[in-house]
């Protein structure tokens, strides 16, 4: 028995050490699924870029349910991972509670700003000014003077995204009309296409001949459905350009697959503190391709790419959700 | 609101009712055989998985369908064995179903086509797409005119909008979905088939002693369940969609339950709660949040709706919803 305990014993000694020496980095993905093709595939993309360069590993772990989050955070220090890198928002009330007994490990929070802990990397992305440009995309390239907005879950940070977008559109032709809808209230909102879909044909059966969707999987949907009835529709997140070519007009990027990629390369050594990646930082951004090169004519770009500058030099203000929780360009 | 917009609901209640009464009928069958099915859901599920999965590798969007058809009466096969065969308890029966399903479609998904459990997306002829139906507006029209679809039905009068969006442009599905209401009707009210089935649900003791075989017809009924719980999976990932995401059924299984109960397992009036259901689900898709006068009725309200109409009616205020009365209890012949 004493045998037994002693051997036992070792063998969780060498199990942890085991673990803290290796330290490599984790990576939990929220609700939304690893193959989202969306927010979460960009954190993928970022991961796998920095193991095949560095030829190291990572963890992973895809969350199926709220109560999953908090348990797969320990789970992750207690093995040694780190850096511990989480997406989305949700992550910051767990976040919040488990940091502080891991001082030693390193957190990064994608899309989290405003928490109060030494060991954890927060980013925020300046959403608002990715959203804008596109914004400005659609509106020049509506012949209906319509365009949409369909929003994931219904949260500060998808208004955010609205919110920018409007602006944009605002910016370019101050009649047209934003018609914006959100999928739902729940986690579920993230995973439901065929909603998707639906709020599309309503969208455009209201006229609107550009939508932008920011919904995670449920935006499958929606670009599907736009498609089908031959109209342009913008992606988010990841370049969603090749879903289907030539009926998306852009997709608005953010650069969480560089927020994955520079935490997990810094490793141990990681800078913490709240970081945010707007235009400047190139932390988002419109993307052109061979797919969707035939639908943005030099105008269009020349008149976006202005706009960029306009932003990073402060002449142009893309008011932010956050600010006061409201918009002035959109009433959701 | 002006006439189109409410043609443009109600079409979108089609196509959202369509799932929840192809649900709805197979429900009953079941139900109505003396057999509670809450494995609905599983089912579409399952259904909605190999419909997607072998229309994407074939390309053939019939071979799909076979196949969700296939696997939705693989499952109630498993219900009816476990639960008429071996009397075991219906209900748990069906959990374990929707467990299976939600667990083992994601799992093979993504041995399958390693995408996170989702298929790849359908092209065109893995789908069932919209029949244009003649003298419709459509594609065509708009590629005629130079002007998108929805200016020109704003142009139309209003028969043809009426025709073009509300009666044209479904999938097959969608009509067969709708064709199976009086099929359902005929079967059990016109046929010997049918008054065995309902029968059987009542008094299966009785149907015994008229040397009918309880067995027999519980298995028929559960496999009619079957099929038709596939034909609504096939639906949503052929037709709504093009293509599987996990859990894309979205608890409208449990919708299809409730409509049942709320239609009192009658065939006409499945279509109908069916129909109320789909077009709560529209409403609520289309206009966001609701102003009555100074009340705003949020989203979330006509999301509920379905659930909070079936505990009224199932706590009585609005008649009484009487089970089948052997429901639920397996046929044994000597006590």
């Amino acid at each position: 028995m004493t045998l037994m305990k002693s051997l036992m014993g070792a063998a969780a000694t060498l199990a942890l050490s085991a673990g803290a020496a290796l330290a490599e980095p984790a990576l939990i993905f929220d609700l939304g699924g690893k193959f989202d093709k969306s927010f979460n595939e960009a954190a993928f993309g970022g991961a796998q870029r920095w193991a095949e360069e560095t030829g190291g590993t990572f963890r992973e772990i895809e969350l199926q349910a709220e109560a999953q989050r908090e348990q797969a955070l320990r789970r992750f220090a207690e093995a040694g991972a780190n850096p511990v890198v989480t997406m989305g928002f949700a992550m910051a009330d767990p976040l919040s509670s488990v940091a502080a007994d891991y001082p030693d490990t390193k957190f990064v929070a994608i899309d989290v700003t405003w928490l109060d802990a030494p060991n954890i990397r927060q980013i925020g992305f300046a959403e608002h000014e990715g959203s804008y440009l596109v914004g400005m995309m659609a509106a020049m390239a509506s012949k209906s003077d319509t365009v949409g907005f369909i929003g994931g879950m219904d949260i500060p940070l998808i208004r955010h995204f609205g919110c920018g977008y409007a602006q944009g559109v605002k910016a370019v032709n101050p009649d047209a009309t934003v018609i914006a809808n959100m999928t739902g209230t729940t986690p579920a909102a993230w995973n439901d296409p065929v909603k998707g879909s639906e709020l599309t044909k309503s969208q455009i059966s209201q006229g609107a001949d550009v939508i932008y969707a920011a919904a995670g999987g449920t935006g499958v949907g929606v670009l599907q459905t736009a498609a089908d009835e031959n109209i342009l529709s913008i992606g988010v997140d990841s370049n969603q350009n090749h879903l289907h070519p030539g009926k998306v007009l852009t997709s608005m990027l953010k650069r969480v697959d560089v927020a994955v990629y520079e935490a997990m390369k810094a490793g141990e050594d990681l800078e913490t503190g709240v970081f945010a990646m707007g235009l400047a930082e190139e932390g988002v951004g419109y993307a052109l391709d061979d797919n969707n090169a035939a639908l943005v004519n030099d105008e269009m770009k020349a008149a976006v790419d202005a706009a960029r500058q306009k932003i990073i030099d402060g002449e142009i203000e893309v008011v932010s959700y956050y600010a006061d929780n409201s918009c002035p360009a959109l009433k959701f | 609101m002006d006439f189109l917009t409410l043609i443009q609901v109600l079409d979108s209640t089609v196509r959202l009712a369509t799932p929840l009464l192809l649900a709805c009928l197979a429900g009953l069958f079941s139900e109505r055989a003396g057999i509670f099915d809450i494995g609905l859901e599983g089912k579409m599920l399952m259904a909605a998985f190999f419909s997607a999965a072998i229309a994407a590798s074939t390309g053939n969007v019939w071979l799909g369908l076979l196949a969700g058809v296939g696997s939705s009466l693989m499952l109630a096969a498993l219900h009816g064995v476990a639960s008429i065969t071996f009397r075991g308890n219906q209900l748990i029966s069906g959990v374990a179903i929707n467990f299976l399903a939600a667990g083992l479609t994601v799992l093979i998904a993504q041995d399958w086509f390693k995408q996170g459990g989702r298929t790849p997306s359908l092209l065109s002829g893995g789908r069932f797409e919209g029949l244009e139906w003649p003298f419709a507006i459509g594609p065509q029209d708009a590629e005629a005119t130079g002007q998108p679809v929805s200016q020109l039905m704003k142009a139309a009068n209003p028969v043809q909008q009426v025709y073009s969006e509300l009666i044209s442009g479904h999938s097959v599905l969608v009509y067969l979905a709708f064709l199976a209401v009086p099929a359902t009707w005929w079967i059990l009210y016109r046929t010997r088939f049918g008054l065995r089935l309902r029968a059987v649900g009542e008094n299966p003791a009785a149907v015994d002693t008229a040397g009918v075989s309880v067995v027999g017809l519980r298995f028929a009924a559960v496999a009619i369940c079957g099929l038709l719980c596939g034909i609504a999976g096939a639906y949503l990932a052929t037709a709504l969609q093009a293509g599987f995401v996990k859990d894309m059924t979205a608890g409208r299984g449990f919708i299809a339950l409730a409509a049942l109960i709320f239609a009192k397992w009658r065939p006409w009036q499945a279509m109908g709660a069916c129909l109320l259901f789909g077009l709560l689900q529209a409403v609520a898709l289309r206009f966001q949040n609701i102003e009555l006068g100074p009340i705003v009725v949020p989203v979330q309200v006509m999301d509920a709706l379905p659930y909070i109409l079936t505990v009224v009616i199932l706590a009585g205020f609005v008649g009484k919803a009487i089970p089948p009365r052997a429901g639920g209890e397996p046929y044994v012949k000597e006590r």
